[in-house]
Protein backbone atom coordinates (compact mmCIF):
# COMPACT_ATOMS: atom_id res chain seq x y z
CA UNK A 1 0.00 0.00 0.00
CA UNK A 2 1.36 3.17 -1.11
CA UNK A 3 1.35 5.67 1.96
CA UNK A 4 0.69 9.58 1.72
CA UNK A 5 2.69 12.04 1.89
CA UNK A 6 2.95 14.11 4.81
CA UNK A 7 5.03 16.95 4.31
CA UNK A 8 6.08 18.48 0.76
CA UNK A 9 8.67 20.77 0.05
CA UNK A 10 8.60 22.81 -3.30
CA UNK A 11 11.22 25.13 -4.46
CA UNK A 12 12.21 26.05 -1.08
CA UNK A 13 14.51 29.06 -1.29
CA UNK A 14 15.38 30.67 2.29
CA UNK A 15 17.94 33.84 2.40
CA UNK A 16 19.26 35.58 5.58
CA UNK A 17 19.43 39.52 4.81
CA UNK A 18 21.05 41.74 7.36
CA UNK A 19 22.59 45.32 6.94
CA UNK A 20 25.10 44.23 4.59
CA UNK A 21 24.81 41.22 3.17
CA UNK A 22 22.63 38.25 1.90
CA UNK A 23 23.37 34.83 2.91
CA UNK A 24 21.88 32.08 0.79
CA UNK A 25 21.10 28.98 2.90
CA UNK A 26 18.35 26.72 0.84
CA UNK A 27 18.33 27.08 -2.84
CA UNK A 28 15.23 25.63 -4.53
CA UNK A 29 15.26 22.19 -2.26
CA UNK A 30 12.20 20.65 -3.17
CA UNK A 31 11.32 16.79 -1.68
CA UNK A 32 8.31 14.68 -0.03
CA UNK A 33 8.58 12.64 3.33
CA UNK A 34 5.65 9.76 3.00
CA UNK A 35 3.90 8.85 6.46
CA UNK A 36 5.80 6.47 8.42
CA UNK A 37 9.39 7.38 7.47
CA UNK A 38 12.56 7.87 8.93
CA UNK A 39 14.39 10.70 7.10
CA UNK A 40 18.06 11.99 8.29
CA UNK A 41 19.49 14.84 6.85
CA UNK A 42 22.99 15.42 6.73
CA UNK A 43 25.35 17.87 5.32
CA UNK A 44 28.35 19.83 6.36
CA UNK A 45 28.24 22.52 8.94
CA UNK A 46 26.59 25.90 6.98
CA UNK A 47 24.59 23.95 4.41
CA UNK A 48 21.13 24.74 5.20
CA UNK A 49 20.21 21.75 7.33
CA UNK A 50 18.73 23.58 10.52
CA UNK A 51 17.51 26.11 7.79
CA UNK A 52 15.18 23.34 6.35
CA UNK A 53 14.08 22.18 9.43
CA UNK A 54 12.96 26.08 10.59
CA UNK A 55 11.48 26.60 7.73
CA UNK A 56 9.44 23.33 7.72
CA UNK A 57 8.26 24.14 11.22
CA UNK A 58 7.16 27.53 10.50
CA UNK A 59 10.45 29.11 12.04
CA UNK A 60 11.69 31.31 9.57
CA UNK A 61 9.95 32.82 6.42
CA UNK A 62 10.85 31.26 2.94
CA UNK A 63 12.00 33.32 0.75
CA UNK A 64 10.16 31.46 -1.97
CA UNK A 65 8.86 28.19 -2.23
CA UNK A 66 6.21 26.64 -0.42
CA UNK A 67 6.40 23.75 2.65
CA UNK A 68 2.58 21.93 2.45
CA UNK A 69 1.85 19.76 5.85
CA UNK A 70 -0.55 16.79 5.40
CA UNK A 71 -1.32 16.87 8.63
CA UNK A 72 -2.95 19.09 11.88
CA UNK A 73 -0.40 21.57 12.69
CA UNK A 74 -0.70 20.79 16.02
CA UNK A 75 0.38 17.03 15.05
CA UNK A 76 3.92 18.40 14.34
CA UNK A 77 6.18 18.67 17.45
CA UNK A 78 9.78 19.36 17.49
CA UNK A 79 12.91 18.21 19.58
CA UNK A 80 15.65 21.38 19.73
CA UNK A 81 19.32 20.98 19.96
CA UNK A 82 20.46 19.91 23.51
CA UNK A 83 22.31 22.76 23.88
CA UNK A 84 19.65 25.02 23.02
CA UNK A 85 17.37 24.79 25.94
CA UNK A 86 18.74 26.69 29.06
CA UNK A 87 20.27 23.34 31.35
CA UNK A 88 19.86 25.50 34.37
CA UNK A 89 16.53 26.85 33.75
CA UNK A 90 14.28 26.95 36.74
CA UNK A 91 11.90 23.98 35.96
CA UNK A 92 11.38 20.52 36.40
CA UNK A 93 11.32 17.84 34.19
CA UNK A 94 7.63 17.19 34.94
CA UNK A 95 6.70 21.17 34.24
CA UNK A 96 8.85 21.21 31.06
CA UNK A 97 7.31 17.65 29.73
CA UNK A 98 3.78 19.37 30.24
CA UNK A 99 4.30 22.37 28.71
CA UNK A 100 4.43 20.28 25.59
CA UNK A 101 0.82 19.94 25.22
CA UNK A 102 -0.14 23.78 24.67
CA UNK A 103 -1.32 24.11 21.10
CA UNK A 104 -1.94 27.35 19.15
CA UNK A 105 -5.60 26.01 19.23
CA UNK A 106 -6.40 25.44 22.34
CA UNK A 107 -7.52 28.92 24.14
CA UNK A 108 -8.13 27.53 27.84
CA UNK A 109 -4.90 28.77 29.75
CA UNK A 110 -4.99 25.80 31.94
CA UNK A 111 -3.77 21.86 32.17
CA UNK A 112 -6.47 19.55 31.44
CA UNK A 113 -6.55 16.19 33.47
CA UNK A 114 -5.71 14.64 29.71
CA UNK A 115 -2.97 16.90 29.40
CA UNK A 116 -1.66 15.26 32.84
CA UNK A 117 -1.77 11.96 31.39
CA UNK A 118 -0.51 12.44 28.06
CA UNK A 119 2.73 14.46 30.15
CA UNK A 120 2.80 11.31 32.42
CA UNK A 121 2.38 8.88 29.71
CA UNK A 122 5.28 10.56 27.62
CA UNK A 123 7.57 10.51 30.42
CA UNK A 124 7.18 6.67 31.10
CA UNK A 125 7.70 6.48 27.49
CA UNK A 126 11.06 7.69 27.40
CA UNK A 127 11.93 5.98 30.77
CA UNK A 128 12.26 9.05 32.78
CA UNK A 129 9.62 8.30 35.77
CA UNK A 130 11.93 8.66 38.64
CA UNK A 131 13.38 11.92 37.50
CA UNK A 132 10.31 13.78 36.75
CA UNK A 133 10.29 15.75 39.85
CA UNK A 134 14.06 17.03 39.66
CA UNK A 135 15.22 20.03 38.24
CA UNK A 136 16.59 20.21 34.82
CA UNK A 137 20.10 21.28 36.02
CA UNK A 138 20.18 17.95 37.80
CA UNK A 139 19.71 15.83 35.01
CA UNK A 140 22.88 14.40 32.48
CA UNK A 141 22.76 15.46 28.37
CA UNK A 142 20.99 12.51 27.93
CA UNK A 143 18.25 12.97 30.15
CA UNK A 144 17.61 16.23 29.51
CA UNK A 145 17.53 15.30 25.90
CA UNK A 146 14.94 12.90 26.81
CA UNK A 147 12.52 14.74 28.66
CA UNK A 148 12.49 17.13 25.26
CA UNK A 149 11.97 14.33 23.56
CA UNK A 150 9.30 13.79 26.05
CA UNK A 151 7.89 17.75 25.87
CA UNK A 152 7.43 16.83 21.84
CA UNK A 153 5.49 13.43 22.48
CA UNK A 154 3.03 14.77 24.68
CA UNK A 155 0.47 15.91 21.79
CA UNK A 156 1.00 12.67 19.86
CA UNK A 157 2.81 13.96 17.21
CA UNK A 158 2.57 12.73 13.50
CA UNK A 159 5.78 14.26 12.38
CA UNK A 160 8.14 14.42 14.79
CA UNK A 161 11.10 16.79 13.75
CA UNK A 162 14.56 16.87 15.44
CA UNK A 163 17.45 19.50 14.99
CA UNK A 164 20.96 17.38 15.95
CA UNK A 165 18.94 16.16 19.35
CA UNK A 166 22.09 13.92 20.11
CA UNK A 167 25.12 16.60 19.53
CA UNK A 168 27.40 16.59 22.86
CA UNK A 169 25.40 13.63 24.09
CA UNK A 170 28.16 10.50 24.65
CA UNK A 171 27.57 7.44 22.73
CA UNK A 172 25.26 5.37 24.88
CA UNK A 173 22.83 8.04 25.87
CA UNK A 174 22.83 8.53 21.95
CA UNK A 175 22.29 5.10 21.06
CA UNK A 176 19.61 4.78 23.61
CA UNK A 177 18.15 8.02 22.38
CA UNK A 178 18.09 6.49 18.81
CA UNK A 179 16.51 3.46 19.72
CA UNK A 180 13.29 4.92 21.20
CA UNK A 181 12.80 6.90 18.42
CA UNK A 182 13.02 4.10 15.86
CA UNK A 183 10.70 2.14 18.95
CA UNK A 184 8.13 5.20 18.37
CA UNK A 185 8.95 4.72 14.70
CA UNK A 186 8.01 0.92 13.74
CA UNK A 187 5.14 1.08 17.18
CA UNK A 188 3.05 4.35 16.84
CA UNK A 189 4.46 5.09 13.30
CA UNK A 190 5.51 8.59 14.26
CA UNK A 191 7.32 10.24 10.85
CA UNK A 192 10.46 11.23 12.23
CA UNK A 193 12.92 13.99 9.99
CA UNK A 194 16.36 14.61 11.84
CA UNK A 195 19.05 16.70 11.62
CA UNK A 196 22.42 14.63 12.57
CA UNK A 197 26.01 14.14 11.89
CA UNK A 198 25.85 10.94 13.67
CA UNK A 199 26.98 8.67 10.77
CA UNK A 200 26.95 5.24 12.99
CA UNK A 201 23.17 6.04 14.34
CA UNK A 202 22.22 7.01 10.56
CA UNK A 203 23.32 3.70 9.31
CA UNK A 204 21.68 1.84 11.56
CA UNK A 205 18.37 3.51 11.90
CA UNK A 206 17.58 5.76 8.83
CA UNK A 207 15.39 4.51 5.94
CA UNK A 208 16.05 7.53 3.53
CA UNK A 209 18.88 10.64 3.90
CA UNK A 210 18.61 13.57 2.26
CA UNK A 211 22.63 15.31 2.04
CA UNK A 212 22.07 19.09 1.58
CA UNK A 213 24.53 21.73 0.70
CA UNK A 214 22.05 24.60 0.01
CA UNK A 215 20.48 22.54 -2.36
CA UNK A 216 19.92 18.48 -2.24
CA UNK A 217 22.83 16.69 -3.44
CA UNK A 218 21.24 13.31 -3.06
CA UNK A 219 18.18 11.76 -1.86
CA UNK A 220 18.02 7.60 -0.93
CA UNK A 221 16.87 4.83 0.50
CA UNK A 222 19.75 4.50 3.02
CA UNK A 223 20.99 1.34 2.11
CA UNK A 224 21.29 2.52 -1.32
CA UNK A 225 22.93 5.31 0.24
CA UNK A 226 25.78 3.29 2.10
CA UNK A 227 26.18 1.43 -1.08
CA UNK A 228 26.94 4.20 -2.97
CA UNK A 229 29.42 5.35 -0.44
CA UNK A 230 31.35 2.35 -0.04
CA UNK A 231 31.28 1.89 -3.79
CA UNK A 232 32.76 5.71 -3.81
CA UNK A 233 35.54 4.84 -0.89
CA UNK A 234 36.28 1.93 -2.73
CA UNK B 1 13.39 52.68 67.99
CA UNK B 2 10.88 50.29 70.01
CA UNK B 3 8.89 47.95 68.71
CA UNK B 4 5.86 49.73 69.85
CA UNK B 5 6.67 53.05 67.73
CA UNK B 6 7.20 50.69 64.51
CA UNK B 7 3.65 49.11 64.91
CA UNK B 8 2.15 52.31 65.81
CA UNK B 9 3.92 54.12 62.45
CA UNK B 10 1.45 51.77 60.87
CA UNK B 11 -1.46 53.57 62.49
CA UNK B 12 -0.81 56.35 60.13
CA UNK B 13 -3.19 56.73 56.87
CA UNK B 14 -0.28 57.94 54.67
CA UNK B 15 1.99 54.57 55.83
CA UNK B 16 -1.29 52.75 55.55
CA UNK B 17 -1.23 53.81 51.60
CA UNK B 18 2.66 53.66 50.89
CA UNK B 19 2.60 50.32 52.74
CA UNK B 20 -0.28 49.14 50.29
CA UNK B 21 0.88 50.92 47.28
CA UNK B 22 4.70 49.47 47.89
CA UNK B 23 3.24 45.88 48.28
CA UNK B 24 1.07 45.49 45.35
CA UNK B 25 4.35 47.37 43.18
CA UNK B 26 6.31 44.81 44.76
CA UNK B 27 4.41 41.41 44.20
CA UNK B 28 3.87 42.71 40.23
CA UNK B 29 7.76 44.02 39.73
CA UNK B 30 8.46 40.49 40.96
CA UNK B 31 6.46 38.67 39.06
CA UNK B 32 7.77 40.55 35.59
CA UNK B 33 11.13 40.10 37.10
CA UNK B 34 10.93 36.11 37.05
CA UNK B 35 10.49 35.97 33.17
CA UNK B 36 12.73 39.79 32.24
CA UNK B 37 15.91 38.18 33.99
CA UNK B 38 15.42 34.77 33.10
CA UNK B 39 14.72 36.01 29.57
CA UNK B 40 18.30 38.41 30.21
CA UNK B 41 16.04 41.36 29.55
CA UNK B 42 16.13 43.07 33.11
CA UNK B 43 17.78 45.92 32.15
CA UNK B 44 14.35 46.99 30.53
CA UNK B 45 13.07 48.40 34.07
CA UNK B 46 16.36 50.45 33.94
CA UNK B 47 16.15 51.75 30.66
CA UNK B 48 12.44 52.54 30.90
CA UNK B 49 13.37 54.36 34.40
CA UNK B 50 15.64 56.65 32.62
CA UNK B 51 13.03 57.49 29.85
CA UNK B 52 10.47 57.80 32.81
CA UNK B 53 13.43 60.27 34.33
CA UNK B 54 13.14 62.40 31.31
CA UNK B 55 9.43 62.25 30.79
CA UNK B 56 9.14 63.52 34.04
CA UNK B 57 11.42 66.26 33.48
CA UNK B 58 9.46 67.35 30.53
CA UNK B 59 6.09 67.17 32.49
CA UNK B 60 7.62 69.10 35.07
CA UNK B 61 9.03 71.90 32.23
CA UNK B 62 5.99 71.96 30.61
CA UNK B 63 3.81 72.11 33.39
CA UNK B 64 1.41 68.57 32.91
CA UNK B 65 0.69 65.37 35.04
CA UNK B 66 4.16 63.63 35.13
CA UNK B 67 1.97 60.05 35.47
CA UNK B 68 -0.02 60.86 32.68
CA UNK B 69 2.91 62.70 30.47
CA UNK B 70 5.77 59.46 31.61
CA UNK B 71 3.74 56.57 31.67
CA UNK B 72 2.19 56.62 27.57
CA UNK B 73 5.81 57.51 26.29
CA UNK B 74 7.82 54.94 29.16
CA UNK B 75 4.69 52.76 27.11
CA UNK B 76 6.42 53.42 23.76
CA UNK B 77 9.65 52.99 24.07
CA UNK B 78 9.03 49.57 25.92
CA UNK B 79 7.83 48.87 22.78
CA UNK B 80 10.68 50.11 20.67
CA UNK B 81 12.49 48.73 23.10
CA UNK B 82 11.15 44.74 22.56
CA UNK B 83 10.57 45.57 18.57
CA UNK B 84 14.46 46.31 18.47
CA UNK B 85 15.92 44.02 20.54
CA UNK B 86 14.10 41.31 18.22
CA UNK B 87 16.17 42.99 15.33
CA UNK B 88 18.78 40.31 14.78
CA UNK B 89 21.41 43.06 13.85
CA UNK B 90 21.19 44.93 17.83
CA UNK B 91 21.52 43.36 20.73
CA UNK B 92 18.67 43.93 23.25
CA UNK B 93 21.14 45.28 25.97
CA UNK B 94 22.74 47.82 23.26
CA UNK B 95 18.84 49.13 22.50
CA UNK B 96 18.53 49.30 26.06
CA UNK B 97 21.29 51.39 26.41
CA UNK B 98 20.55 53.72 23.94
CA UNK B 99 17.55 54.56 25.22
CA UNK B 100 18.87 54.53 28.83
CA UNK B 101 21.82 56.59 28.42
CA UNK B 102 19.72 58.93 25.21
CA UNK B 103 16.70 59.82 27.83
CA UNK B 104 19.22 60.44 30.72
CA UNK B 105 20.78 63.07 29.20
CA UNK B 106 17.86 64.51 27.59
CA UNK B 107 16.29 64.55 30.67
CA UNK B 108 18.95 66.41 32.48
CA UNK B 109 19.11 69.05 30.07
CA UNK B 110 15.53 69.55 30.08
CA UNK B 111 15.60 69.75 33.93
CA UNK B 112 19.14 71.97 33.38
CA UNK B 113 17.46 74.56 31.09
CA UNK B 114 14.07 74.72 33.04
CA UNK B 115 13.67 74.73 37.04
CA UNK B 116 16.82 73.21 37.16
CA UNK B 117 16.86 70.28 40.16
CA UNK B 118 14.49 71.13 42.79
CA UNK B 119 12.66 69.06 44.52
CA UNK B 120 9.58 67.71 42.70
CA UNK B 121 12.73 66.20 40.50
CA UNK B 122 14.56 65.13 43.42
CA UNK B 123 11.15 63.09 44.60
CA UNK B 124 11.09 61.41 41.46
CA UNK B 125 14.88 60.32 41.09
CA UNK B 126 14.99 58.81 44.47
CA UNK B 127 10.97 57.99 45.19
CA UNK B 128 8.89 59.64 47.92
CA UNK B 129 7.00 57.15 49.66
CA UNK B 130 4.97 58.84 51.74
CA UNK B 131 3.81 61.13 49.46
CA UNK B 132 1.47 58.30 47.89
CA UNK B 133 -1.98 59.98 46.96
CA UNK B 134 -5.30 57.81 46.86
CA UNK B 135 -5.37 57.87 43.16
CA UNK B 136 -1.93 56.45 43.59
CA UNK B 137 -3.28 53.67 45.79
CA UNK B 138 -6.29 53.02 43.10
CA UNK B 139 -4.03 52.57 40.11
CA UNK B 140 -2.08 50.28 42.10
CA UNK B 141 -4.42 48.33 42.96
CA UNK B 142 -6.13 48.10 39.51
CA UNK B 143 -2.55 47.42 38.01
CA UNK B 144 -1.86 44.76 40.17
CA UNK B 145 -5.35 42.64 39.53
CA UNK B 146 -4.65 42.79 35.72
CA UNK B 147 -0.93 42.22 36.27
CA UNK B 148 -2.15 39.02 38.69
CA UNK B 149 -4.81 38.23 36.12
CA UNK B 150 -2.21 37.69 32.97
CA UNK B 151 -0.25 35.76 35.13
CA UNK B 152 -2.60 33.31 36.29
CA UNK B 153 -4.41 33.44 32.77
CA UNK B 154 -1.32 33.07 30.78
CA UNK B 155 0.93 31.12 33.76
CA UNK B 156 1.49 27.95 31.16
CA UNK B 157 2.28 30.18 27.96
CA UNK B 158 4.49 32.44 29.60
CA UNK B 159 6.39 29.07 31.23
CA UNK B 160 6.67 27.81 27.85
CA UNK B 161 7.93 31.63 26.18
CA UNK B 162 10.30 32.04 28.70
CA UNK B 163 11.51 28.68 28.65
CA UNK B 164 11.84 27.88 25.06
CA UNK B 165 10.90 30.44 22.46
CA UNK B 166 11.29 28.55 19.70
CA UNK B 167 9.83 25.49 20.88
CA UNK B 168 6.60 27.64 21.66
CA UNK B 169 6.81 29.62 18.09
CA UNK B 170 6.69 25.53 16.80
CA UNK B 171 3.39 25.04 19.13
CA UNK B 172 1.75 28.25 17.05
CA UNK B 173 1.75 30.54 19.98
CA UNK B 174 1.69 34.13 19.32
CA UNK B 175 5.39 34.39 21.23
CA UNK B 176 5.42 38.53 20.07
CA UNK B 177 2.03 39.41 21.51
CA UNK B 178 2.95 38.04 24.80
CA UNK B 179 6.65 39.47 24.90
CA UNK B 180 4.67 43.26 24.13
CA UNK B 181 2.70 42.17 26.89
CA UNK B 182 5.14 42.01 28.99
CA UNK B 183 7.05 45.24 28.09
CA UNK B 184 3.56 47.17 28.35
CA UNK B 185 2.92 45.46 31.73
CA UNK B 186 6.46 46.22 33.18
CA UNK B 187 6.51 49.89 31.35
CA UNK B 188 3.71 50.46 33.68
CA UNK B 189 4.58 49.05 36.77
CA UNK B 190 7.78 50.82 36.58
CA UNK B 191 5.34 54.07 36.03
CA UNK B 192 4.09 53.36 39.53
CA UNK B 193 6.96 52.27 41.31
CA UNK B 194 8.85 55.47 40.22
CA UNK B 195 7.13 57.58 42.56
CA UNK B 196 8.04 55.26 45.54
CA UNK B 197 11.39 54.10 44.28
CA UNK B 198 12.38 56.70 42.33
CA UNK B 199 13.35 56.42 38.74
CA UNK B 200 16.87 55.47 40.14
CA UNK B 201 16.25 52.41 42.35
CA UNK B 202 12.98 50.87 40.50
CA UNK B 203 14.81 48.34 38.71
CA UNK B 204 15.62 47.06 41.24
CA UNK B 205 12.50 45.65 42.47
CA UNK B 206 12.28 43.54 39.26
CA UNK B 207 15.69 42.17 39.00
CA UNK B 208 16.62 41.14 42.88
CA UNK B 209 13.79 39.37 44.38
CA UNK B 210 13.88 36.73 41.23
CA UNK B 211 17.67 36.47 41.54
CA UNK B 212 17.43 35.40 45.43
CA UNK B 213 14.61 33.19 45.06
CA UNK B 214 16.16 31.01 41.86
CA UNK B 215 18.76 30.17 44.32
CA UNK B 216 16.60 28.55 46.24
CA UNK B 217 13.49 26.89 44.16
CA UNK B 218 13.90 24.27 42.19
CA UNK B 219 10.33 25.15 40.43
CA UNK B 220 9.17 27.82 38.28
CA UNK B 221 5.88 27.98 40.21
CA UNK B 222 7.97 28.09 43.43
CA UNK B 223 10.43 30.86 41.84
CA UNK B 224 7.15 32.95 41.33
CA UNK B 225 5.52 32.52 44.41
CA UNK B 226 8.59 32.95 46.25
CA UNK B 227 10.11 36.09 44.51
CA UNK B 228 6.41 38.02 45.34
CA UNK B 229 7.31 37.08 48.76
CA UNK B 230 10.89 37.75 49.12
CA UNK B 231 9.59 41.39 46.95
CA UNK B 232 7.36 41.95 50.15
CA UNK B 233 9.24 40.84 52.94
CA UNK B 234 12.56 43.38 51.72
CA UNK B 235 9.80 45.80 51.34
CA UNK B 236 8.53 45.76 54.91
CA UNK B 237 12.42 45.25 56.44
CA UNK B 238 13.36 48.23 54.24
CA UNK B 239 10.27 50.63 55.56
CA UNK B 240 11.30 49.58 59.14
CA UNK B 241 15.05 50.11 58.23
CA UNK B 242 14.19 53.65 56.76
CA UNK B 243 12.46 54.34 60.03
CA UNK B 244 14.40 52.68 62.57
CA UNK B 245 17.49 54.74 60.66
CA UNK B 246 15.59 57.55 58.86
CA UNK B 247 17.45 56.68 55.48
CA UNK B 248 15.49 56.93 52.38
CA UNK B 249 13.00 54.28 52.10
CA UNK B 250 13.68 53.68 47.88
CA UNK B 251 17.40 52.58 49.22
CA UNK B 252 16.90 51.13 52.01
CA UNK B 253 14.53 48.30 50.18
CA UNK B 254 17.55 48.00 47.44
CA UNK B 255 19.76 47.42 51.32
CA UNK B 256 17.21 44.88 52.16
CA UNK B 257 16.92 42.94 49.13
CA UNK B 258 20.95 43.00 48.47
CA UNK B 259 21.48 41.78 51.81
CA UNK B 260 18.88 38.89 52.32
CA UNK B 261 20.51 37.67 48.09
CA UNK B 262 23.81 38.12 50.10
CA UNK B 263 22.26 35.78 53.19
CA UNK B 264 20.53 33.56 50.53
CA UNK B 265 23.62 33.19 48.39
CA UNK B 266 26.21 32.62 51.60
CA UNK B 267 23.68 30.03 53.41
CA UNK B 268 23.35 27.87 49.54
CA UNK B 269 27.03 27.57 49.29
CA UNK B 270 27.37 26.38 52.55
CA UNK B 271 24.67 23.98 52.05
CA UNK B 272 26.49 23.10 48.63
CA UNK B 273 29.87 22.08 50.97
CA UNK B 274 28.42 20.47 53.37
CA UNK B 275 26.10 18.03 50.71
Amino acid sequence: MTEKNILEVRKLTVKYKSSTKTTLALNDVSFTVKSGEYVFIIGNNGTGKSSLIKSVLGLIPASSGQVFLNCDKDKISYVPQANSILANFPATAEEIVISGTQKSSKHFPFYSRKDRIDADSAIELVDMVKFKKHHLSELSGGQQQKILLARALCKHPHLLVLDEPCSGLDESSSENFYQILKKLNLEQKVTTLMVSHDTLNIQKYASRIIKLNKKIISDNQANLYFEKRNKDTL
Amino acid sequence: MKMLEILNLFSYPFIIKAVIVGILVSICASLLGVILTLKKYSLIGHGLSDVGFAALSLAMAIGTSPILTAAPIMILTSFIIMYTSQNKNINGDIAIGIFSTGALALGVTVTALSKGFNSDVYSYMFGSILSMTTPDVISSIILSIIILSVFITFYNRLFLITCDESFAKACGIHVEFYQFLISFLTAITVVLGMRMMGTLLISSLIIFPAVSAKKVVKSFKALMISSALISVFCFVSGIVISFCFNIPTGASIVLANIALMVIISVCGHFMSIRR
